[in-house]
């Protein structure tokens, strides 16, 4: 009795060191965005705001937070459209080639982000459109439609399907219905999935560093100022983007736990 | 009327159904196979001319760095994901076996954040504590140790490589084991196998489709992240991402870029392939 009890307490601590691996680097980039060093260590040197003065003082980081908040709300809405159209599609019908229809969605987050960058790239600049802030907007629809969708495909799982058949029963056009009904009754996911396309668009660097040309997002400016030298400025621009993309993500969780919540209960 | 009727249908079906289909082929399956398409274009003056050559496939395929690469890539990437999948398992069973189900709802929201969070940041991060004078190396020098050097190293790629990876990893385990009906586990205990041989024998059969499932999810991402390898790991001995990197970045050589990323994609498609078929036929044969 007494070694199970040491062996979960042990079992505890190991899970709680999984999970200091994990938060370690975000804890550290805050902490060290806060320290006066240059090179930080432990002990911490003072309290100080520099960095943070530094990266607000810069227009190119304005330039490129501006960026990437156009980038992130453009992507997020396209992806949650083309989610939602899909996502519905699956519900609602069966038809041929189904498996290839849910694949072609579902396909792009698995293919490794350099390559899709490259294949990007190339592409974009053959049709004369690389370069351009919109050219990140549409590649990261491409990489971030499938959260949108899984997410709003989940919530119409909870949809009793007489629903739609009893708006139409009632005198509904199936247009009415997608209108009255089905939206509403989605739009709790549809928050979630605009906030979760939002914030993998948010941190994405791959691609954005490929197709972005001198429009750069935050990302990119983060890649090319590590690829110089140790400079905490990143850890200052890595927390606001951290918590950026950790409110969203949180927000997207909220929306759509509560609902369910919600719904399970009435 | 009936005629009429249907063509309506159709019109609101297709309004849902094919702005996905049009949208991923013109930048979803368009880049993919004009990238196929550009591994035989040819590269003349910085320029690329549109050719059917199969001058790009034989040169790096001539190339022993080219096959280096491939293989400390392979090999890299595998011993990343055995690690995870040992390195998490004790704490995917915590969470399934152990913990309350609410604990576990937790620990899975919480798992899912850094996902969605820089890793680019977070490796930097890694950058700075792990170096000479790091957080790492400052506590182990308090009790004599050290200083060790960890980055620019295999160690430093790996763990670039576990920040990317152990997450999923955990959460994919844990919905598994979770899922695991408690009656067969109780049933295996009541007939006197001991806890070890139940992990063994019961909980890691029974499991076997999602942990390859997992493996799986790491061996892609490890396979193809450049940034763990190229800041954490020095990149003396290069992997295919930051060859794909560098031909495009500064040689202009797309074409050859594209050699890489194709034999990559082969490579990702036959590991799944073979996982997935694994995973099935074991189940096929219960």
């Amino acid at each position: 009795m007494n070694s199970k009890r040491i062996l979960n307490i042990a079992l505890g601590a190991y899970v709680g060191a999984i999970f200091v691996f994990v938060f370690a680097p975000i804890v550290f980039s805050v902490v060290f965005s806060f320290n006066s060093q240059r090179f930080p260590t432990i002990p911490l040197g003072s309290f100080s705001t520099e960095w943070y003065v530094k990266i607000l003082n810069d227009p190119d980081i304005w330039k490129a937070a501006l960026n990437s908040l156009i980038v992130s709300s453009s992507t997020a809405v396209i992806a949650t459209v083309l989610g939602f159209c899909t996502a519905y599609s699956d519900f609602r019908y069966n038809f041929r080639f189904k498996g290839p229809y849910i694949a072609l969605i579902l396909l792009p987050p698995t293919i490794p982000l350099i390559i899709m960058a490259l294949a990007m790239l190339a592409w974009l600049s053959k049709l004369g459109i690389s370069g351009q802030l919109w050219s990140v907007v549409i590649a990261h629809s491409v990489l971030t439609a499938p959260f949108a969708m899984a997410i709003i495909r989940l919530r119409l799982n909870q949809m009793d399907p007489d629903l739609e058949s009893a708006s139409w029963n009632l005198g509904g056009s199936e247009w009415a219905t997608m209108r009255y009904v089905i939206i509403p009754f989605c739009k709790p996911a549809i928050i979630s999935g605009l906030c979760l396309a939002a914030a993998v668009s948010f941190d994405e660097f791959a691609v954005s560093w490929f197709v972005s040309g001198l429009n750069k997002t935050l990302p990119v400016v983060i890649l090319e100022i590590v690829q110089g030298n140790i400079d905490p400025q990143v850890n200052a621009i890595g927390t606001f983007v951290f918590f950026t993309s950790m409110t969203l993500v949180i927000l997207a969780q909220i929306f759509f736990v509560q609902r369910q919540i919600k719904s399970t209960k009435s | 009327m009936l005629i009429k009727k249907i063509q309506k249908i159709n019109v609101y079906a297709m309004t849902w159904r094919l702005p996905i289909i049009v949208w991923q082929l013109l930048f979803f399956v368009g880049p993919v196979i004009f990238m196929i398409a550009m591994s035989f274009f040819l590269v003349k003056n910085y320029r690329m001319t549109e050719a059917f050559e199969f001058v790009n496939w034989s040169k790096m395929f001539s190339k022993n760095y080219f096959w280096d690469s491939y293989l400390h890539t392979v090999t890299i990437a595998s011993v990343s994901t055995v690690f995870a999948m040992i390195i998490a398992f004790p704490a995917s069973f915590a969470l399934a076996f152990k913990a309350s189900e609410k604990l576990r709802r937790w620990a899975i929201f919480l798992l899912i954040i850094p996902f969605f969070t820089s890793y680019l940041v977070r490796t930097f991060s890694w950058f700075v504590i792990l170096s000479e004078n790091g957080v790492v190396n400052a506590l182990l020098g308090y009790i004599g140790f050290g200083p060790y050097t960890m980055l620019n190293t295999n160690f430093g790629t790996l763990v670039g490589y576990m920040t990317l990876t152990l997450p999923l990893v955990v959460i994919l385990q844990t919905i598994t084991m979770a899922s695991i009906d408690r009656t067969l586990i109780e049933a295996a205990r009541n007939l006197g196998c001991k806890p070890l041989a139940t992990i063994w024998r019961v909980i890691i059969p029974l499991s076997k489709a999602g942990l390859i499932v997992a493996a799986i999810f790491c061996f892609i991402l490890s396979f193809g992240d450049f940034v763990a390898p190229f800041y954490l790991g020095g990149s003396q001995e290069p992997t295919l991402p930051i060859l794909i990197l560098d031909t495009t970045k500064s040689g202009q050589q797309w074409p050859r870029a594209a050699v890489v990323a194709i034999v990559m994609m082969i490579t990702l498609f036959s590991v799944a392939f073979i996982g997935i078929a694994l995973a099935y036929r074991k189940k096929a044969k219960k």
